[in-house]
C-alpha cells in the first residue's frame, strides 16, 4: 500500500474553476494560478511569468498549455517549461481531485514557496 | 482438512468473479456464505442499459443462477444487508438478524450513487441508476410516456437517457460541463456525441447547473441556476458514484475514499479482504469492470493459497452502450508537451480518431464513429509497443499495417472517371480533369470558378487538390494560402466561408468539420474562430470568453505589472462636469495611481487592481458611463472636432455626427480595432484622414474616407465618395463596417482587408450598389441588437464573478507559510 505522507490542502470545487480558464489562489507567500483544461484536469502554477512577471492566470489555456497575456510565451501546465524558442520555467505544484474538490500539495507549497 | 468459513458481503460482479476463481482452484477449501442487500443473484450490472432500453431482459443478464449456488454449496442470503462486523468475535450480522462467523471475510459492497443534496432530492420520482430496482422504477414511469430529466451527461446518464427515450419518454439531459462525457472524451468527440444524440431526439443542455428539484410530494420539474424550469415526471441523477465504505469504516478498517487495500486486496486486518468498487488502491478508485475482474482473480487465488502477482493499477477503456453510437476511449488523451497527437477526421462520415503518442508509444486513444480498431490500439497502449515503424499509417489501424504504405495520390488516380468528387454540386472526377485540361486551370480557385467543385461545403477540397496535382504534375503549386495557424492548413477565407455554408456554430464544430489537426486549437486560432462565429451567428453563438485575450475577456487592458486600465466611453470626446467629477471620485476612492488623457479624446485610469474593477465600473456606471472598449477588437473611439457648434470654419455638425456614429457603432466586434473621426472641415482637426473610417465635412455634405491608420504603418485614407445627409453617412458607414466584419481576416486592420479584396470592389458595393449596401446595413443593425449591452454593467451585476474573486489561503496551518517578503 502506498499512501504518501503528503499533506493536501482543500481549495475549491472543481466546478468553481471555469473550463479552459483559471482562478487565482492568494497565499501568504504569493499568488498561484489554478488552471482547468477542457478535459477537466487541474494544474497549479506560480502566477508569475519568468519573462517579465506577467500573470499567467490571465492567459489563454489551450490543451495543456497557457499563453502568457503579456508577450505570448507558451508554458506547459504539466512541467512549467517554456515552449519553443523561449527559455524559462515556472514552478508547478501537485494537485489532485478528491470527490470533486481540488486539493493542492501543502508539502510542495511549503517547499516551493510560490513567488 | 477442516473447511474454513468464508463470508462475502455483497454479491456483485467482483465477488462473483473472485468466487469463480477460488472454486476452480480450491473447490473444497471453504464453507461460503454470501449476504446481498439486493434480493437477487449475481447479474451483469453493465447490461442494465439494454434491459432498460428493452433490447434485453433480466434473465439474459444473470451471471450465476440459483443452481450455481446450490451446486457449489454456497449459502446466499438474498435481501440481507449486513449492518455489523464484529472483528473480535469474527462474525457478521445482517439487518434481518442473521449472524454468521468467519475465518476470512471478503467485503464487496460496491459503490453508491451520489445524490446531489439540492432541495427536492428526496421527492418521489427522483431515481439513481444502479440496480435492477432502479430500472424497474424507470420502466414503470416510462409506461405512461411523459418527461424525464437526467442529471449528468456521463456514461451512466447517457445510457439512462437513451434507454428512457427508447421507452417513449421525452428526455432532457442536463450536464454541468461544456461537453458530454468529458472524462472519457475530448472536446471534439464530445461534440460529435452531442450531435448524434441530438439528431436522435435527445435534448441536451450543457453548462446546466441544477439548482432545485420541484414538486410537492412527487417530482414535477427541475429548476436550473439560470432560472430555466423544465417539466419532469422522473429525474434520474447520474452524477457519479462513491465507494461504499461505511460498513468497513465502522468496524475500524482503514479507509480513505474507499477501503484501503494492498496489492493482494487485503485490508489492514489480515483476515479481511475487499474487492471491487468499494476499494481504494494507491489512491485510485474504480468504476469499470475490467480492473475489478483483475482484482477478483487475485483475491480468488490468494484465498485459494495460490501464488499470484500483485494488483497493478491498469489502463481502462470505455465504450458507450447506446445502440448506434460508436465511441471508444482509453488511456491518457490530454495533450502535453512531451506528447504528440495523430488526428484523423472525416467530416462527412462523422469520424474522429485521435492517438496520443509519447516516446514512440501510444498512451491514449479516442475514437468516434468508427471504433473497430479500438481494442487493437488499446493492446498497444497496454503493451507499450514501439510504433516508430508503423507511425505513418498507424491511425489507419491494423488493416494497413504490414501491407504497402498507401499513397493517397495513387488512391485518387485509381478512382473511376465517373466518381462523384463534389457531392454538393454533382461534379465528377472527369468533369474536373477535363476542365483543368481544356481551360488550363492551375489552382483551386480556378477549379471552383469553372466547375463549382469544392465551392460549397468545401469538404472535397483535398480531393480536388489531389486531382490538380495528378493532372498538372509539378506545375501545380497549391496556392500559398496562409493557414490560420499551425493547427490547420486552411486559410481564413475558407474557414469563414465554411462556418457560414455548413452552419457551424461552435468552436468544436469548426475544429471537427474543418479537420483541425489539434484537439483544442491554440491561442492563435481560438480567438479568430470565436470572432468568426460571433460575426456569423450574432443571435445564436454563445461567446467563449476563454478563447479571448485577457483584455477582451475581462473588459479592461492588462498593464505590464498585471494591473488594469479603465477607459470609459466619452461619446465623441464630449464630456461634462458630472462625468469628470465621477471619474475624480473613482480615482480617489480606489486609490488609482495614474489618470491620463488618451490620444483618443478620453480619459484612462491606469493601475487598477483586478479585484477593484467591478467597484470602479459600478461607480462609473452610476454616473451614466459605460465601457469604452479600449481593449476591443471592435469599435474604439470616434474623435470629433467642435464643428459648426463653435468653430468659425465649421461646415457641418461634426461633433453631433461623431456622437451619433459612436452610439450607432459601439459594441460591435470586428477583425481588429476600428477607429473613426469626424472633422468639421478639410482642415481636419480630428485627424479623420488617418482613421479606419473618417468623415470630412464639406459644404455640400460629407466626404467618406476609409482605410487609414496611424500606428505601425502610417496610411492616409482613400475617399469613397460624398453623401448629402447624416442619415446617408450612417447607412454607408454601417454597411462598410459590416462588409469588413464579414470578410476581414482576424487581426487585419481595415486597410489590410482592402488590400486583399481590392478598393474598387468595396467602392462599387458600398457606393454603387444600393441594394447590396442596404443588405449589409440591415445585417449590421440586426447584429448590434445583441452586442450593445454594456459589458461593465453585466459584470457589476455579477456575471463571471470568478474572475474577480481570488481563492485565499489564509495561513492554512499556523506559521507554515512565511508571509511574502
Ligand atoms: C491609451 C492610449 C495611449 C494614450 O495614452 O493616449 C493607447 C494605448 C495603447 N495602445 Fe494605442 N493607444 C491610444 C491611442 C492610439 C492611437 C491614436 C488614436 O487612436 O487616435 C493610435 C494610432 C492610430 C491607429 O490606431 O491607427 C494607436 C496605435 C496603436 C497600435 C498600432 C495599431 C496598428 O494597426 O498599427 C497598437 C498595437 C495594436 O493594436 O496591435 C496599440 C496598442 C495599444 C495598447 C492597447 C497596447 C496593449 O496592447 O497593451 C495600449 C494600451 C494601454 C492601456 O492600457 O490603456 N495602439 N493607439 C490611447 C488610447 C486611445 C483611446 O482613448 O482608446
Ligand atoms: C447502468 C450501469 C452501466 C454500467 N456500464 C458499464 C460498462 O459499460 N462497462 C464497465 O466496465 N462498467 C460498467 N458499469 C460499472 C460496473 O457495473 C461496476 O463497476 C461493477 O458492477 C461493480 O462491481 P462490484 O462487485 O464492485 O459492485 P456492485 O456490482 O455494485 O455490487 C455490490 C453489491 O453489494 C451489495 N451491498 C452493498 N452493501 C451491502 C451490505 N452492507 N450488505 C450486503 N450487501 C451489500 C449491493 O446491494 C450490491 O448488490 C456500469 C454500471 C451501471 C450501474
Ligand atoms: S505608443 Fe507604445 S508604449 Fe505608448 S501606449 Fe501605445 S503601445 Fe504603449
Ligand atoms: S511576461 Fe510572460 S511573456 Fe512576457
Amino acid at each position: 500500500m502506498s499512501v504518501k505522507s503528503e499533506n493536501w490542502l482543500d481549495l475549491c470545487e472543481v466546478s468553481e474553476i471555469p473550463s479552459q480558464g483559471s482562478r487565482i489562489v492568494k497565499t501568504p507567500t504569493g499568488c498561484l494560478a489554478l488552471f482547468k483544461t477542457a478535459e477537466g484536469e487541474v494544474f497549479a502554477l506560480n502566477d508569475k511569468c519568468p519573462h517579465k512577471q506577467g500573470p499567467l492566470s490571465q492567459g489563454i489555456v489551450h490543451d495543456k498549455f497557457v499563453t502568457c497575456p503579456l508577450h505570448a510565451w507558451v508554458f506547459s501546465l504539466e512541467t512549467g517549461e517554456a515552449q519553443g524558442a523561449d527559455e524559462g520555467r515556472v514552478a508547478t505544484f501537485p494537485t489532485r481531485i478528491v470527490n470533486g474538490r481540488v486539493e493542492i500539495s501543502l508539502t510542495a507549497l511549503i517547499e516551493g514557496k510560490a513567488a | 482438512m477442516v473447511k474454513q468459513k468464508l463470508v462475502v458481503i455483497g454479491n456483485g460482479m467482483a465477488p462473483g468473479k473472485a468466487l469463480e476463481t477460488l472454486i476452480e482452484l480450491a473447490p473444497e477449501a471453504y464453507d461460503i456464505t454470501i449476504f446481498n442487500a439486493e434480493p437477487r443473484v449475481n447479474y451483469n450490472r453493465i447490461m442494465l442499459s439494454p434491459v432498460l432500453s428493452g433490447e434485453s431482459t433480466f434473465e439474459d443478464i444473470i451471471i450465476h443462477g440459483d443452481g450455481w449456488y446450490i451446486e457449489n454449496g454456497i449459502t446466499l442470503y438474498k435481501g440481507h444487508k449486513v449492518t455489523d462486523i464484529d472483528r473480535d468475535a469474527k462474525t457478521v450480522t445482517s439487518e434481518a438478524g442473521v449472524t454468521v462467523g468467519y475465518d476470512k471475510l471478503l467485503i464487496a459492497t460496491g459503490s453508491t450513487p451520489f445524490i446531489i443534496p439540492i432541495p427536492g432530492h428526496k421527492l418521489a420520482g427522483v431515481l439513481a441508476y444502479r440496480d435492477l430496482d432502479d430500472v424497474d422504477a424507470m420502466l414503470i414511469a416510462a409506461r405512461s410516456g411523459g418527461k424525464a430529466v437526467v442529471i449528468g451527461g456521463g456514461l451512466l446518464g447517457l445510457e439512462a437517457a437513451a434507454g428512457l427515450q427508447m421507452q417513449g419518454m421525452d428526455v432532457t439531459v442536463l450536464h454541468l460541463m461544456p461537453t458530454l462525457m468529458e472524462r472519457q472524451l475530448d472536446e471534439s468527440a464530445g461534440y460529435l456525441l452531442e450531435k448524434t444524440l441530438t439528431e436522435r431526439g435527445l435534448k441536451i443542455l450543457t453548462k446546466a447547473n441544477t439548482k432545485e428539484i420541484l414538486g410537492e410530494k412527487k417530482v414535477t420539474g427541475v429548476r436550473l441556476e439560470d432560472g430555466t424550469e423544465l417539466e419532469a415526471d422522473i429525474v434520474i441523477m447520474a452524477v457519479g458514484i462513491r465507494p461504499s465504505k461505511n460498513l468497513a469504516e465502522q468496524c475500524g478498517i482503514k479507509t480513505g475514499r474507499g477501503i484501503l487495500v494492498n496489492d493482494k486486496m487485503q485490508t489492514n486486518d489480515p483476515d479481511i479482504y475487499a474487492v471491487g468498487e468499494c476499494i481504494e488502491f494507491e489512491e485510485n478508485c474504480y468504476g469499470l469492470v475490467a480492473p475489478l475482474y483483475d482484482q477478483a482473480k487475485i483475491v480468488g487465488k490468494t484465498l485459494a493459497a495460490k501464488d499470484t502477482d500483485g494488483f497493478v493499477h491498469p489502463e481502462t477503456a470505455t465504450k458507450l452502450k447506446v445502440t448506434g453510437v460508436n465511441l471508444y476511449s482509453a488511456g491518457d488523451f490530454s495533450g502535453g508537451e512531451d506528447r504528440e497527437d495523430i488526428v484523423l477526421r472525416d467530416a462527412t462520415q462523422g469520424i474522429y480518431k485521435r492517438l496520443v503518442l509519447k516516446d514512440n508509444t501510444i498512451i491514449g486513444v479516442v475514437l468516434y464513429g468508427d471504433t473497430e480498431d479500438g481494442p487493437w490500439f488499446f493492446q498497444h497502449i497496454k503493451d507499450k509497443t514501439d510504433i516508430s515503424e508503423m507511425r505513418e499509417t498507424l491511425i489507419f489501424g491494423p488493416a494497413y499495417q504490414g501491407g504497402a504504405p498507401v499513397d493517397p495520390l495513387q488512391a485518387v488516380a485509381a478512382l473511376p472517371d465517373d466518381t462523384e468528387i463534389c457531392g454538393c454540386n454533382g461534379v465528377s472526377k472527369c468533369d474536373i480533369i477535363n476542365a483543368i485540361d481544356e481551360k488550363s486551370l492551375s489552382n483551386l480557385d480556378d477549379v471552383r470558378a469553372h466547375t463549382k467543385a469544392s465551392a460549397s461545403c468545401g469538404t472535397c477540397t483535398g480531393l480536388v487538390e489531389k486531382l490538380l496535382a495528378l493532372t498538372l504534375g509539378d506545375d501545380f503549386k497549391p496556392d500559398a494560402i496562409k493557414p490560420v495557424c499551425g493547427c490547420t492548413d486552411k486559410g481564413h477565407d475558407e474557414v469563414r466561408r465554411r462556418i457560414v455554408a455548413q452552419e457551424l456554430k461552435s468552436i468544436p464544430a469548426v475544429f471537427q468539420e474543418l479537420e483541425w489537426s489539434t484537439s483544442g486549437g491554440c491561442a492563435k486560432c481560438r480567438p479568430a474562430i470565436n470572432y468568426y462565429l460571433i460575426c456569423a451567428w450574432p443571435d445564436e453563438y454563445e461567446d467563449d470568453g476563454f478563447s479571448r485575450f485577457i483584455n477582451e475577456r475581462i473588459h479592461a487592458n492588462i498593464q505590464k505589472d498585471g494591473t488594469y486600465s479603465v477607459v470609459p466611453r466619452v461619446w465623441g470626446g464630449m464630456t461634462s462636469s458630472k462625468e469628470l467629477r465621477a471619474i475624480a471620485d473613482v480615482v480617489d476612492k480606489f486609490d488609482i495611481p495614474a489618470v491620463k488623457y488618451t490620444g483618443g479624446q478620453r480619459i484612462d485610469m491606469l493601475g487598477v487592481k483586478k479585484e477593484d474593477l467591478p467597484g470602479v465600473w459600478a461607480d462609473l456606471n452610476s454616473a451614466g458611463m459605460v465601457s469604452g472598449h479600449a481593449y476591443a477588437k471592435g469599435l474604439r473611439t470616434v474623435k470629433t472636432c467642435v464643428g459648426t457648434d463653435w468653430c468659425r470654419f465649421g461646415t457641418q455638425d461634426s461633433t453631433g455626427l461623431g456622437i451619433k456614429l459612436e452610439k450607432f457603432l459601439w459594441g460591435a466586434w470586428a477583425p481588429h480595432k476600428l477607429k473613426l473621426a469626424v472633422s468639421g472641415c478639410p482642415r481636419n482637426c480630428a485627424e479623420a484622414t488617418c482613421k479606419d473610417i473618417g468623415i470630412v465635412c464639406v459644404d455640400s455634405g460629407y466626404e467618406i474616407h476609409a482605410f487609414g491608420a496611424a500606428g505601425l504603418h502610417i496610411k492616409g485614407t482613400d475617399v469613397l465618395g460624398i453623401v448629402p445627409t447624416e442619415e446617408a453617412v450612417i447607412e454607408h458607414v454601417g454597411a462598410l463596417v459590416q462588409m469588413y466584419r464579414e470578410q476581414g481576416h482576424y487581426l487585419d486592420r481595415m486597410y489590410k482587408w482592402k488590400d486583399k479584396v481590392g478598393f474598387d470592389y468595396i467602392v462599387e458595393t458600398i457606393m454603387g450598389d444600393a441594394k447590396a449596401r442596404k443588405v449589409y446595413y440591415d445585417r449590421f443593425v440586426y447584429s448590434q441588437k445583441f452586442f450593445q449591452i454594456d459589458p461593465w454593467a453585466e459584470r457589476v451585476a455579477g456575471k463571471e464573478a470568478h474572475h474577480f474573486n481570488p481563492i485565499e489561503i489564509v495561513q492554512p496551518k499556523a506559521g507554515i507559510l512565511e508571509p511574502a517578503e
